[in-house]
């Protein structure tokens, strides 16, 4: 059973995408910050990380990483969902080493399709 | 005594046959009550409790058939008098005096209101097609109360409109 | 498959709702460098964006996206935090709620204001507007050509390409859902064991796809690798004799991988029930703390021990257990309190829900009108109950109108007076015995006691002999019809306000108290119980029947003193009770009912106040106080005059609860018609005698 760690600070998404990945039969945990992600993510193990970009106290781009420095991370596949698919916004994702992007708004389909590049 | 009991009473099919009593077939129910010794009736689908006569707490410049208020498991229950509503015999209080209490559709709502009948008789079962209309000749009971008559055996037994009953003066 | 989400929108609305609130209490308190709170705001609008537009709610996509490059663009340093767009930003929110309202109510929402916003967000932003639009992508993957084709790839990662979290295999997964892929690796660049980096990748491969796919698609499934790799994508016409030489098997390294699925793109499946929205004034739910229920839990928890230990003790009860059956009931009745509080509490909610509308109507009358105001709010944690709430929020705005408008001079009578510029209005809570107690105060001009008299002799309430104490005088103005404005304020409205406010608070089972001083200011005081369903009561009884006063009501009571009474013009009897005269009501006679005592003389009076206006009630016998659970006639029977609801006693007979507003006004109906009917008969006998 694959592991999901979906980070959004918005109830709605974050309900919204771990209730597609849960359909699908993967697992999710959640997190409604960076902070609480990052924390989650050293007390479990994941086989992917969806996290929001603008989130309070910890953003998802420091929140990546931040996972990248921790050894059980070092390549586990980090996808980013932001609204923005600006090329300044995949050169700050890629710096902070994630793996790919997810641009909102997305269809829950779109979405299992595409987790399917990083993940079984 | 409740509506259990009394359905209790009613033989089951196979069982020996009583006069007067019809078998629980098809069509509709309806229990029959006395009010100045004639019979009426209500669908028995309307009917939640069968009550002996309490005492009911006085509502202030209420009509005089509308007695007052019960409190049924907490439930405030008006208690509506079809003697005196009607004009119909002696409105006296004893230990056979009984209140039928009826869940009457309102507008959207449910509303429970008892009545106060002489004494509870039967149940009854007809088919809708023994239900006949009811000569308008100017009985007690108002026109707008009867949904037809039953007959049973030799008697007669007057349908009134559950909806109607609940019917009070605006006061 | 498609997957229903129309499930979250309900939620996502509220959410945006919240986050709606919070943008407009940080924008009215913004200053230039609060960067947390133009980020807190800037992500308040990000999340409505995407969560609209996942949802298909266009309208609101493309506003926020306005809203959000405008915020963008502060919060990068790119542009200065200045008023004008502040106020600009405050109608944004506006017309955003307004949109959301509309998609949550099921209404379609025409709001001219809304598309003129939406144009002065694009004529501030720098930039055109169709470089910032967001490319809203419902994407479909397109099945264009439906004519399948064979591409040639070779993709040739950078050796730390799983470094970013990437694996070509899984990506080589996802190229197969476009169709059949066979591929073949190559191991030329894996240097020696002793060069070889364990974490770097030097494998390349060549892949051939058969697809019907286009060329975008097929790269889109490197897009996060563009980057790190080298891709060729070619495309072969479908020959099939060169297919089968296209690839040149390695048996170690071949991987076939399985037909590709269809996917079917559909666009996200809103299925909105229409039933599951919920209407504006949503009283159907509450948000309850956790804390709340587990106390909750914990007290239900104890009521049940107290009920086994009872209902054991009952089993084979004898005298001699009697002192643990009375300490058992103790412990029921301890219980039942607490339950009872406990679940009360549950329906209490702080009032910040209602307080925190305030600070932008200030914010904005205080715009319209020239005045400027500061608002202070205190208490706005103090709990009351849901329902009281949701009613109290009108007549509460009305009062804060009436502040800014009638209250608050204008800054150059202010300083004229010597005041300070900046007018103060306070909006409190606290509770006060059974009560919460809402005060608006202002530091304005105070109440004219002159002009109120004379606009009320004006419009015939009073008359000239009538004489009224101050608060009496206060009062006039929640008369109907009343209004010393001299022009027409669009804010506060024409007097059709106070009367209806007045009404609001004492439905609700409260009053309003006025106090002013003449160039100090006034202080409206609006008392409410704290809860709508539980009532403080005087047991009496009159004949036979137990009536139920509201302690709330209660004066005092007294016993009737025969040199103090006086008869009036015929029907009316007073008591002097001090300096006031209180009318006599006996209540057998106003409920047609038999009572013991009909003497006035030596009578028991309770006197009760309601409406200001102060009235003894004749009953037979003052029972015990104590608190009623309020039923309502109305479920089964309908309103009755002068009871405003009925309650079930300990013995489980039903008590009425008298409507002390509504006596008095059948007491006064009864002897004005007693007084129509004298009228009448007079000229008769004038007739006669002449």
């Amino acid at each position: 059973m694959s592991k999901i760690l979906v980070v959004d600070d918005s109830n709605s998404i974050r309900d919204m995408v771990s209730f597609t990945l849960k359909s699908a039969g993967y697992d999710t945990i959640e997190a409604r910050d960076g902070q609480q992600g990052l924390s989650k993510a050293k007390s479990n193990s994941f086989d992917l990380v969806i996290s929001d970009v603008n989130m309070p106290i910890m953003d998802g781009i420091t929140l990546c990483s931040e996972l990248r420095k921790l050894p059980s991370f070092k390549f586990t596949p980090v996808l980013m969902l932001t609204t923005e698919s600006s090329v300044d916004m995949k050169m700050r994702g890629k710096a902070a080493g994630a793996t790919g992007w997810l641009v909102k708004p997305f269809n829950p389909e779109k979405l299992l399709a595409t987790i399917k590049r990083v993940i079984r | 005594m409740d509506i259990q009991a009394l359905a209790a009473e009613i033989p089951m099919e196979g069982e020996y046959n009583l006069e007067g009593i019809d078998f629980i077939s098809s069509g509709k129910q309806f229990l029959a009550f006395i009010l100045a010794q004639e019979q009426y009736a209500v669908d028995i689908l309307c009917v939640e409790e069968i009550r002996s006569w309490e005492n009911p707490t006085k509502i202030p410049n209420a009509p005089n058939y509308v007695k007052g208020v019960i409190n049924m498991r907490g439930i405030i229950v008006p208690i509506i008098d079809l003697r005196l509503k009607f004009g119909i015999g002696d409105a006296n209080y004893s230990e056979t005096t009984v209140v039928i209490v009826l869940k009457v559709e309102s507008e959207d709502k449910f509303r429970t209101i008892g009545f106060v009948v002489d004494a509870v008789s039967d149940v009854l079962n007809s088919e809708d097609d023994e239900v006949k209309n009811a000569p308008d000749f100017g009985g007690c009971v108002p026109q707008n109360y009867i949904d037809g008559l039953i007959n049973v055996g030799d008697n007669v037994v007057t349908l009134l409109n559950v909806q109607a009953l609940q019917a009070i003066e605006a006061h | 498959m498609s997957i229903d989400l129309s499930q979250f929108i309900p939620s996502f609305l509220e959410e945006s709702l919240e986050g709606l609130e919070l943008m407009e209490t940080s924008l009215l308190n913004l200053q230039q460098g609060d960067d947390d709170s133009i980020n807190a705001i800037f992500r308040a609008a990000h999340s409505i964006k995407g969560g609209a537009g996942t949802f298909g709610f266009n309208e609101v996509t493309e506003f926020t996206h306005l809203v959000e490059t405008l915020l963008d663009e502060m919060r990068d340093g790119r542009r200065e935090v200045a008023q004008p767009d502040i106020e600009l930003l405050l109608v944004s929110v506006d017309c955003l709620r307004m949109l959301i309202e509309a998609i949550r109510d099921e209404e379609t929402c025409n709001n001219s204001n809304i598309l003129a916003t939406a144009k002065r967000l694009e004529l501030a932003l720098d930039h055109s507007n169709s470089e910032s639009k967001c490319k809203l992508s419902n994407e479909t993957s397109d099945q264009q050509n439906n004519t399948n084709a064979t591409w040639l790839i070779t993709f040739v990662p950078e050796p730390h390409l799983v470094q970013t979290g990437n694996d070509p295999l899984l990506l080589f997964n996802a190229l197969s859902e476009l169709g059949e892929v066979s591929l073949e690796a190559h191991s030329k660049d894996i240097p020696s064991l002793l060069e070889l980096d364990a974490e770097a990748l030097y494998l390349s491969w060549s892949l051939a796809i058969k697809t019907s796919a286009n060329e975008d698609d097929i790269k889109e499934v490197f897009e996060w690798v563009e980057d790190e790799c080298q891709l060729t994508i070619t495309k072969k016409p479908i020959d099939n004799q060169d297919e089968k030489a296209l690839v040149t098997p390695l048996h170690d390294e071949m991987v076939e991988l399985p037909l590709a699925k269809q996917n079917p793109s559909t666009a996200v499946s809103i299925t909105q029930e229409k039933k599951s929205q919920k209407a504006k004034n949503d009283s159907g739910s509450i948000r309850v703390g956790v804390d709340k229920v587990d106390s909750l839990i914990n007290l239900v928890g104890e009521l049940v021990i107290t009920q086994s230990m009872l209902s054991e003790l009952g089993n084979d009860f004898e005298m001699s257990k009697l002192a643990r059956l009375t300490t058992g009931l103790e412990q029921l009745l301890q219980n039942t309190k607490e339950l009872q509080e406990s679940v009360m509490r549950i329906r209490m909610l702080p009032i910040s829900f209602v307080f925190n509308r305030f600070p932008r109507l200030v914010h904005d009358l205080s715009k319209k009108t020239g005045k400027e105001i500061t608002l202070v709010i205190d208490g706005e944690q103090t709990e009351l109950d849901k329902t009281v709430m949701e009613q109290i929020g009108d007549p509460l705005v009305h009062l804060v109108r009436n502040a800014v408008d009638h209250g608050i001079e204008s800054k150059a009578v202010r300083l004229a007076n010597g005041k300070a510029e900046k007018g103060t209005i306070t909006l409190a809570a606290y509770h006060q015995g059974g009560n919460i107690v809402i005060e608006i105060n202002d530091d304005g001009g105070g109440i004219n006691r002159q002009a109120v008299f004379e606009k009320a002799l004006e419009k015939g309430i009073v008359d000239a002999n009538t004489t009224l104490s101050e608060s009496q005088v206060f009062d006039l103005i929640f008369e109907p019809g009343f209004s010393t404005a001299k022009e027409l304020s669009d804010i506060s409205g024409r007097g059709v306000g106070m009367d209806v406010v007045k009404k609001n608070i004492q439905s609700l089972g409260g009053r309003i108290q006025i106090e002013s001083e003449p160039g100090k200011g006034s202080q409206f005081k609006v008392y409410l119980p704290l809860t709508l369903a539980i009532l403080d009561g005087q047991l009496v009884k009159v004949g036979s029947e137990v009536y139920i006063i509201p302690l709330v009501t209660i004066v005092e009571s007294l016993q009737v003193k025969e040199q103090l009474v006086n008869r009036v013009s015929g029907d009316m009897v007073l008591y002097r009770l001090r300096e006031d005269n209180v009318p006599i009501i006996p209540i057998y006679n106003l409920f047609n009912i038999p009572a013991e005592n009909k003497e006035i003389s030596n009578a028991l009076l309770v006197v009760v106040e309601a409406d200001g206006q102060k009235v003894g009630l004749m009953v037979d016998d003052l029972l015990a106080q104590q608190q009623v659970v309020v039923k309502s006639l109305n479920e089964n029977y309908q309103q009755v005059d002068g009871i405003s609801g009925a309650t079930i006693l300990g013995d489980g007979s039903v008590a009425m609860i008298l409507d002390i507003p509504g006596m008095i006004q059948m007491a006064l109906k009864k002897s004005q018609r007693a007084q129509q009917v004298k009228l009448a008969k007079k000229p008769q006998l004038e007739g006669v005698s002449s």
